[in-house]
C-alpha cells in the first residue's frame, strides 16, 4: 500500500491521516455549502417579488433562514477554514508528520456529518426550527416551537461544538508541541497563528454556547425556567450568553481567513509578509477584543447608556488591528513582485470587500445609529460582506492556492478567473443593494415585504442567480479537474516561504486507517 | 471635509428619485427615508459623517491596491524588496485609524446621550407586543387600550401601503415628548419606527423605556423587527402624529370607542401584561 493512495471506502472512513481528514472536511464543506447556497437561492427566489410566492407560510420561511445561517457558519465556513485547510497545512507548515492526536482528529470530523444529519432532520421534522440561528427564547421555547425540531437543532449544535472543541485541542497541542526543532512560535506562518488563536477562542466560546443550549433544552423539556420570566428567569440571559459565544464565533471564522490571505499575498508578492510582529499582534488583539464586544448585538434590547457607550467604543477599537492587517497586506504588495494569479485575485477581492464590510461595521458599532439599523437589511449586507464576500473569498483564495498541493492537479486558469469575476459581480449585485434596503428600514427575516422595497430586492435576486451559476460552474470544473486535470508540479507557484511546498514530505505514504508511529513519537519526544 | 460632505449629499440626492407621497419606503430609495424627529435627523447626520470617513478610507485602500498592482507587477518589478519592517510606517497606520475613530466617537457619544436621556414627558404610551399585533395603552388619558392589527391586502384603502396599513394606529401629539414603555406578552418583538429613529425590543418580563418627539403631522410606518414566529412579516407599526388639538379630540373619541379597563389606568406594570394573557 505504501506510496499509493488507498481509495477504498474503509480507508476514507477510518483514516487518521491529517491530509485525508482535511480533504474530508473540505468535501463536507462543499456539500454543506452547496445545500446552504441552494436554500439561499430559494430565499432570493421568494424575495424577488413582493408577496408570499413560494413558501407555504412564515414558519417554513423562518425554518429555512435558520438552516441557511447554521449551515453556512457551522457546516461550511468553519469546516473549510479550520478543519480543511487547518488539518491539511498546519502540520505541513510546522514540519510535523502528523497532528498531535490523529484518532481524536478523526472523531472531530465524524461528529460533524452526524450533527449535519441531525440538523437536516430537524428542518424536515414537523415545522422545523423557525427561530433564526440566534435561537432566542421564548420563541425557541416549548410554547414558541412545540415540535422536536428545536431540540434536534440543539443536539446538532452540541455535536458540532464537541467537534470544534476536539479539533481545537488537537491544533493547540500540535502547534505547541510538534513544530520542527528550529521553528519558534515567533517563526510560525501567519496561517498557523490564525488557526492557533481561533482554536483558543473556540475553547473559550463554545462551552458558553453549550451551556446556553443546555439551559434552553432544560427549559423546553424538563420544566426549567432559566429564560422564562414566569418562573423568575429572563430571556436576556440567553441573549447575553448567545452573543458571548456569537461574537467570538465571528472572529473564529475570520481569523483563519486573515491567515490565508496573508500567505497568498506574501506568495504572490514574492516576499515574506511585511510587519510580521504587527500582524501577529493584530490577530491576538482581535482575538482578545472579540470577547468584550458581544453586547453590540444588543444595543436595542433596552440596555442603558453606560453599556451602550462601552460596547460602542470597544467595538470601534477593533478597527485598529483590522486596519493594521489591511495596510500590512498592501505594504507587502508595495515593493513586491506581484503576480495576479487566481488565488491572488480572490485575496485582492477579499481585502477590498472586507474593507467595505469593515466600514459598515464601524457604522453599526455606533449604538446611537443602531436604533435605525439594528436587524435591518443593512446588518444583512454588513455580515455578508465580511462572511460571504470575506470568509468565502478567503476559502476560495486558499482553495485555488493549495489546490495543486492537495490534488496534484492544475485547476484551469481560465475557469478560476471566470469563477472569480462572475462570483465577484454576482455577490456584489446581490449584497450591495441590501445596504439601501436597510437604510430604508427593511427588517431582516421577513418573507414578504412592503412594495416600496421591491426594486432593490429584484436586483439582489438577480445577483444571487449569477452567484449561484458561478458556484455551479466551479463545482463542475472542480469535478472535471479532479478526474482529468493536468498533473501539477510540487512547487507549483515557484519559490515559497512556507514548508507545505517542500519536497521531502511523505506525501501519500501514510497507510490509511492507523495512526502513524512518527506522530506519537514526535509528541513524546 | 465640509465641501466633500456637501458633494456627497448632492450626489446622493441626485441619485434619489422623487419621494413618493406618504411615509413608507419608496422604490429605488438609496438613503434613509423620512425623518420626522430630531433623533432621526441626528442619526442621519452621524451616519453620513461616519460613511464619509469610511468612503475616504475605502478609496485610499482601493487606490493603493490599484497603484501597487500597476507599479509592482512582476513584469515591471521583477525583484521584490527585502524590507520586512518599517517601524514609523507601522506606527503611522496604527495611529491614523485611532484618530479617525476619535472623530467618530465624539459625535457618536453625543447622539447616544441625547437618545438615552428621556426628557420630561407630556404623555406616556404603553406598547405591548403580541403574536402578531401591537397593543397600545394610554394610561394617562383614561387608560383605554386597543389592538393594532395589519389590514389584510384586500382591505387596504387607496394610498396606504400593503403590509404596513393597520386597523388602529398609535396616535401621538406633534411636538410633545412622548414616553414609550415597551413590553411583550409572549416572545421577543422589536418596536421599530425608522422615520422617528426609534427602536427598542419588546421583551417578556421586562419594561423597556424610550421616547420620541414627532416634528410634524403625518402617518409613519414601521415593522416588528425581531423574528417572532409565523407572522413576523405581518406585524406592522403605524404611528399617526396629530396637532395637539386634534390629538385631544382623538383621545375623547378613543375613550368612548375603546373600553377602558381598571388594569390599564395608572402606571403600567409588567404583571398587567401577563394578566392579559
Amino acid at each position: 500500500m505504501n506510496g499509493r493512495r488507498n481509495n477504498s471506502i474503509s480507508a476514507w472512513l477510518f483514516t487518521t491521516d491529517h491530509k485525508d481528514i482535511g480533504t474530508l472536511y473540505l468535501a463536507f464543506a462543499i456539500v454543506a455549502g452547496t445545500l446552504g447556497g441552494a436554500i439561499s437561492g430559494f430565499m432570493r427566489l421568494e424575495l424577488a417579488h413582493p408577496g408570499m410566492n413560494f413558501v407555504v407560510n412564515g414558519q417554513e420561511w423562518n425554518a429555512l433562514i435558520t438552516a441557511h445561517g447554521l449551515l453556512m457558519i457551522f457546516y461550511m465556513v468553519m469546516p473549510a477554514l479550520i478543519g480543511g485547510f487547518g488539518n491539511w497545512f498546519v502540520p505541513l507548515m510546522i514540519g510535523a508528520r502528523e497532528v498531535a492526536f490523529p484518532a481524536l482528529n478523526s472523531l472531530g470530523f465524524w461528529l460533524l456529518p452526524l450533527s449535519f444529519v441531525m440538523l437536516i432532520a430537524s428542518l424536515l421534522t414537523g415545522d422545523g426550527a423557525g427561530t433564526g440561528w440566534s435561537l432566542y427564547p421564548p420563541l425557541s421555547g416549548i410554547d414558541g416551537q412545540p415540535g422536536a425540531s428545536v431540540d434536534m437543532t440543539i443536539l446538532a449544535l452540541h455535536l458540532a461544538g464537541i467537534s470544534s472543541i476536539v479539533s481545537a485541542i488537537n491544533f493547540i497541542a500540535t502547534i505547541i508541541n510538534m513544530r520542527r526543532p528550529d521553528m519558534r512560535m515567533s517563526d510560525l506562518p501567519l496561517f498557523v497563528w490564525s488557526i492557533f488563536l481561533a482554536s483558543i477562542m473556540l475553547i473559550l466560546a463554545m462551552p458558553v454556547l453549550a451551556a446556553a443550549l443546555a439551559m434552553l433544552l432544560a427549559d423546553r423539556n424538563f420544566g426549567g425556567a432559566f429564560f422564562d420570566p414566569a418562573g423568575g428567569g429572563d430571556p436576556m440571559l440567553f441573549v447575553n450568553l448567545f452573543w458571548f459565544f456569537g461574537h467570538p464565533e465571528v472572529y473564529i471564522m475570520i481569523l483563519p481567513a486573515f491567515g490565508i490571505i496573508s500567505q497568498v499575498v506574501s506568495q504572490f508578492s514574492g516576499r515574506p509578509i511585511f510587519g510580521y510582529a504587527g500582524m501577529v499582534g493584530a490577530m491576538v488583539t482581535i482575538a482578545l477584543l472579540g470577547f468584550i464586544v458581544w453586547a453590540h448585538h444588543m444595543f436595542t434590547t433596552g440596555i442603558g447608556f453606560a453599556p451602550r457607550a462601552f460596547f460602542t467604543i470597544a467595538s470601534m477599537i477593533i478597527a485598529v488591528p483590522t486596519g493594521i492587517k489591511v495596510f500590512t497586506w498592501i505594504a507587502t504588495m508595495w515593493g513586491g513582485s506581484i503576480r495576479v494569479t487566481v488565488p491572488m485575485l480572490w485575496a485582492l477581492g477579499f481585502i477590498i470587500m472586507f474593507t467595505v464590510g469593515g466600514i459598515t461595521g464601524i457604522v453599526l458599532a455606533n449604538a446611537g445609529a443602531d436604533q435605525v439599523l439594528h436587524n435591518t437589511y443593512y446588518v444583512v449586507a454588513h455580515f455578508h460582506y465580511v462572511l460571504s464576500l470575506g470568509a468565502t473569498y478567503a476559502i476560495f483564495a486558499g482553495f485555488y492556492y493549495w489546490f495543486p498541493r492537495m490534488s496534484g492537479r492544475v485547476f484551469p486558469e481560465w475557469a478560476g478567473r471566470l469563477h472569480f469575476w462572475s462570483f465577484f459581480i454576482g455577490t456584489n449585485v446581490l449584497f450591495f443593494p441590501m445596504h439601501f434596503l436597510g437604510l430604508g428600514g427593511m427588517p431582516r427575516r421577513i418573507a414578504d415585504y412592503p412594495d416600496g422595497f421591491a426594486g432593490w430586492n429584484l436586483v439582489a435576486s438577480a445577483g444571487a442567480l449569477l452567484a449561484l451559476a458561478s458556484t455551479l460552474m466551479f463545482l463542475v470544473m472542480l469535478l472535471s479537474t479532479l478526474l482529468s486535470g493536468a498533473p501539477a508540479s510540487r512547487r507549483f507557484w515557484g519559490p515559497a516561504f512556507t514548508h507545505e511546498w517542500d519536497d521531502d514530505q511523505p506525501d501519500d505514504t501514510v497507510v490509511s486507517g492507523r495512526a502513524p508511529r512518527a506522530a506519537i513519537g514526535d509528541l513524546s519526544a | 471635509m465640509k465641501g466633500l460632505r456637501a458633494a456627497l449629499c448632492v450626489i446622493l440626492v441626485a441619485l434619489l428619485p422623487a419621494q413618493a407621497l406618504g411615509d413608507g419606503p419608496s422604490n429605488w430609495q438609496m438613503d434613509f427615508g423620512t425623518s420626522a424627529s430630531e433623533t432621526k435627523a441626528r442619526i442621519v447626520d452621524l451616519h453620513h459623517h461616519v460613511m464619509l470617513i469610511g468612503i475616504v478610507i475605502l478609496l485610499v485602500v482601493s487606490l493603493l491596491i490599484v497603484f501597487a498592482l500597476v507599479r509592482f507587477r512582476s513584469d515591471r518589478h521583477p525583484a521584490a524588496s527585502k524590507v520586512t519592517r518599517l517601524p514609523w510606517l507601522e506606527f503611522g497606520w496604527t495611529i491614523v485609524p485611532v484618530l479617525a475613530l476619535g472623530a467618530i466617537a465624539a459625535p457618536s457619544m453625543q447622539l447616544l446621550a441625547y437618545e438615552a436621556k428621556i426628557p420630561d414627558a407630556a404623555l406616556t404610551i404603553k406598547v405591548s407586543g403580541h403574536q402578531w399585533f401591537w397593543r397600545y395603552t394610554y394610561p394617562e388619558n383614561g387608560g383605554f387600550a386597543f389592538d393594532s392589527i395589519m389590514l389584510p391586502p384586500a382591505a387596504v384603502p387607496e394610498g396606504e401601503p400593503r403590509l404596513l396599513a393597520v386597523d388602529n394606529r398609535m396616535v401621538v401629539p406633534v411636538g410633545a415628548v412622548v414616553r414609550i414603555q415597551v413590553t411583550s406578552s409572549d416572545v421577543v418583538h422589536s418596536f421599530f419606527m425608522p422615520a422617528l429613529g426609534l427602536q427598542i425590543y419588546a421583551v417578556p418580563g421586562r419594561l423597556n423605556e424610550t421616547w420620541t418627539k414627532v416634528d410634524r403631522p403625518g402617518v409613519y410606518y414601521g415593522q416588528c423587527n425581531q423574528i417572532c414566529g409565523l407572522n413576523h412579516s405581518f406585524m406592522p407599526i403605524a404611528i399617526e402624529a396629530l396637532p395637539q388639538a386634534d390629538f385631544d379630540a382623538w383621545v375623547q373619541q378613543a375613550r368612548t370607542r375603546f373600553p377602558a379597563s381598571a388594569a390599564n389606568a395608572g402606571p403600567s406594570t409588567t404583571q398587567q401584561a401577563s394578566a392579559e394573557q
